[in-house]
């Protein structure tokens, strides 16, 4: 398909070569790997190749850590409530306030169950406090969630030291990784990091394939119960063909990782300085000195979200939006909210996330369409006048039920 | 991706009446920034005939929101204020060939948008008791606080209740989950326990034998006790004929034809399965007729 895709965070192309590695899996090598003849075993070989690709990339120390799962989603279930199951007695849970919606939607519903969760706070460019975190680290608490990146703005967390400071008080950590693995080096087997989710569509596998990583030795209650799949950990037969696409894709990410840090990095940057040069009254949002070298989430004042994407789309151009009418609901981005920008910027929030198949045509094309864009919505927004916004934006138009 | 009809894409991508009316002497200054919608609207009217001359339109929010301002300036231009302010915000919607259930309210705020700049034009002052909550029933586009104080209001105590009292929940079910956690919210505040099973254990009453005279008027009383939801969304039912299990209806005004029109004759089908205590089958009429047609080959 024609067009220029800067959603990467959301989903991205799968990879020829990871195509051409699965579907031989659908059709000579169908075989169930648990069977006991040739057409099984083969199968079963290819899987434990998988698992070892997968295990080079999170530089995990024994190739039994890594789980199956059917995504990320999935993933962050399971670990949580592995947790919570092994330790019945302990009532609290700690998280952010800007999780994914897979970590915060289990976390508010399990309050309703009875426990107490910690949602950490962040600040206006998203980070967190750990003298907060630090305090909550008691022996009431079941477990720690942290994800590694923000799947908006790109913001990575010090997940790492935090699961050195869980661990120092006996409390499994889990991190929710989706966005950060393959764009950042990570290696588990020097770490305290317990649990980890990840999502093979994020990084060039396909859709309904993700991986729990479980450090040996940590205490667990599978979410699903039957066959003896996954040493019994995550019952079900195998999706074998996305497990072998997603070892392939897992290899290609490590060898891609420093292309990732280096030329997609720039493109990213070169994009979101170029986009800023041209448009007044629009900013980065997140921790921009320490975040993914893919992502760039930027704010136009007075604007609204899903009117910028909809013209963005008819230029082929694709991105997404915090905005609370590409959702649904009717807040935007929670994210943006705990971070504190004002809703008439939140609202007009954009994500840019670029990928190692982002070109520098592609780029500069986006940089020469957002800015008209922007001035034709400006045009038709109260808040904004002549040549900028109203004076006193806020004054100047105040609806009755604002 | 929203499911937008062509005319919303070309009313957002070619706004009409866009921009400041300088000499407007309406305006109409509506939304809520919060939900990232805001709408100024600016009439011109000929204080003479009360005739709308002119009309342009601000809008702060997403692509239905700036093509239903579109619409509701095209729609109102050369009426008589008081025959703009009969537009509906479904008529905005109709002229948009639809909008997405979670997008009705941008044609809401058009509305409020007109009859704020009557009221301003007139000298009066418009308050808004319009308060919005996050969607719950996709389906009918019903929000939370509509259905907490439809709960709170009529002492409703199962999910049901709400279907019947909001059609909230009356579609793909799927919000059943929602509903069940307002009811426990609200019941509670009056001291009482939600239980989903209470409905189920009412005792049913067994129709007895009814002549067919009596069946129909019955029918006849039913459908009556629904028609003013229909009514209120513009809508209207007639009874055709009742042929054994088959009740045979004509969709009238927006119920014909509306994309929800099989959903509105399952609910029907529902009320009556269930005031009449047995099965039967609901058939707007002209398929009907078609059906007849052809067993009579």
């Amino acid at each position: 398909m024609d067009g220029i895709y800067l959603d990467n965070n959301a989903t991205t192309r799968v990879d020829d070569a990871v195509v051409a590695a699965m579907l031989p899996f659908f059709t000579e090598q169908f075989g169930n790997p648990s069977s006991m003849h040739s057409f099984g075993n083969k199968v079963g070989l290819s899987i434990k190749k998988a698992r070892m690709q997968v295990q080079e990339l999170l530089g995990a120390e024994h190739e039994s850590e890594i789980i199956f799962t059917s995504c990320g989603t999935e993933s962050d279930s399971t670990a949580i409530l592995s947790a919570l199951r092994a330790s019945p007695e302990k009532k609290e849970i700690i998280t952010t306030s800007i999780e994914h919606p897979a970590v915060l939607a289990l976390c508010t519903h399990l309050e309703k169950e009875g426990y107490k969760t910690h949602f950490l706070k962040v600040d206006e460019k998203g980070r967190l406090d750990l003298d907060e975190y630090a305090k909550l680290l008691t022996d009431k608490v079941a477990v720690v969630s942290i994800m590694w990146a923000n799947n908006e703005t790109g913001t990575l967390f010090p997940v790492e030291r935090m699961a050195e400071m869980a661990h120092a008080k006996g409390i499994p950590f889990h991190t929710d990784a989706v966005q950060a693995v393959g764009k950042v080096p990570i290696d588990l087997k020097t770490s305290k990091i317990d649990m980890l989710s990840l999502s093979g569509h994020k990084l060039h596998a396909p859709k309904g394939v993700g991986v729990l990583y479980l450090k040996r030795g940590v205490r667990f209650r599978p979410l699903l119960r039957g066959g003896h799949q996954e040493r019994g950990r995550r019952a079900g037969t195998e999706n074998t063909a996305s497990i072998v696409g997603l070892g392939l894709a897992c290899e290609q990410a490590m060898q891609h990782m420093a292309f990732e840090n280096t030329e997609v990095k720039r493109l990213r940057d070169k994009l979101e300085a170029g986009i800023l040069a041209k448009v007044p009254r629009a900013f980065a949002t997140g921790d921009v000195s320490n975040r993914l070298p893919n992502t760039s989430n930027i704010a136009f004042e007075f604007i609204e979200g899903e009117a910028i994407l909809l013209l963005l789309n008819k230029f082929g151009i694709a991105a997404s939006s915090g905005s609370a009418c590409t959702s649904g609901s009717l807040e935007p981005s929670h994210v943006m909210r705990a971070m504190g920008i004002p809703y008439t910027a939140a609202h007009g929030t954009i994500r840019f996330s670029l990928s190692r198949y982002s070109t520098e045509a592609e780029v500069d094309r986006v940089i020469q369409v957002v800015p008209e864009i922007v001035a034709q919505l400006r045009k038709l927004s109260p808040y904004w006048g002549e040549n900028g916004p109203a004076e006193e934006p806020e004054k100047a138009f105040a609806p009755v039920y604002a | 991706m929203w499911d937008y009809s062509d005319k919303v894409k070309e009313h957002f991508f070619s706004p009409r009446n866009s921009g400041v009316l300088e000499d407007a002497n309406a305006v109409g200054d509506v939304g809520s920034i919060n939900c990232g919608d805001a709408l100024r609207l600016m009439l011109k009217v000929d204080p003479d005939t009360e005739t709308i001359v002119d009309a342009r339109f601000q809008t702060f929010g997403c692509g239905s929101a700036i093509a239903s301002s579109s619409a509701l300036t095209e729609i109102i231009k050369g009426k008589k204020l008081d025959d703009a302010l009969k537009v509906s915000n479904q008529d905005i919607a109709d002229y948009l060939d639809g909008l997405p259930p979670e997008k009705m309210h941008c044609s809401v705020m058009g509305r409020e948008a007109l009859q704020a700049a009557v009221a301003n034009y007139r000298g009066e002052e418009w308050k808004d008791d319009h308060e919005e909550g996050a969607l719950v029933c996709k389906c009918f586009a019903i929000d939370a606080v509509l259905i907490e104080e439809t709960v709170r209001a009529n002492n409703l105590t199962s999910v049901e209740d709400v279907i019947n009292y909001t059609k909230a929940g009356g579609g793909c079910s799927s919000c059943h989950e929602n509903i069940e956690e307002i009811l426990t919210k609200v019941m509670a505040e009056r001291g009482e326990t939600f239980s989903p099973h209470a409905v189920e254990l009412k005792e049913e009453a067994k129709p007895s034998k009814l002549t067919n005279l009596q069946r129909i008027k019955r029918i006849e009383t039913i459908l009556d006790s629904i028609r003013p939801q229909l009514q209120r969304d513009h809508g209207d039912i007639e009874l055709v004929d009742v042929d054994g299990k088959t009740i045979y209806v004509n969709m009238i005004g927006a119920c014909a034809g509306c994309q929800m029109e099989a959903m509105t004759l399952q609910g029907i089908q529902q009320r009556l399965m269930e005031d009449l205590g047995e099965f039967v089958k609901v058939v707007p009429s002209r398929a009907g007729s078609y059906a007849r047609a052809a067993s009579h080959v």
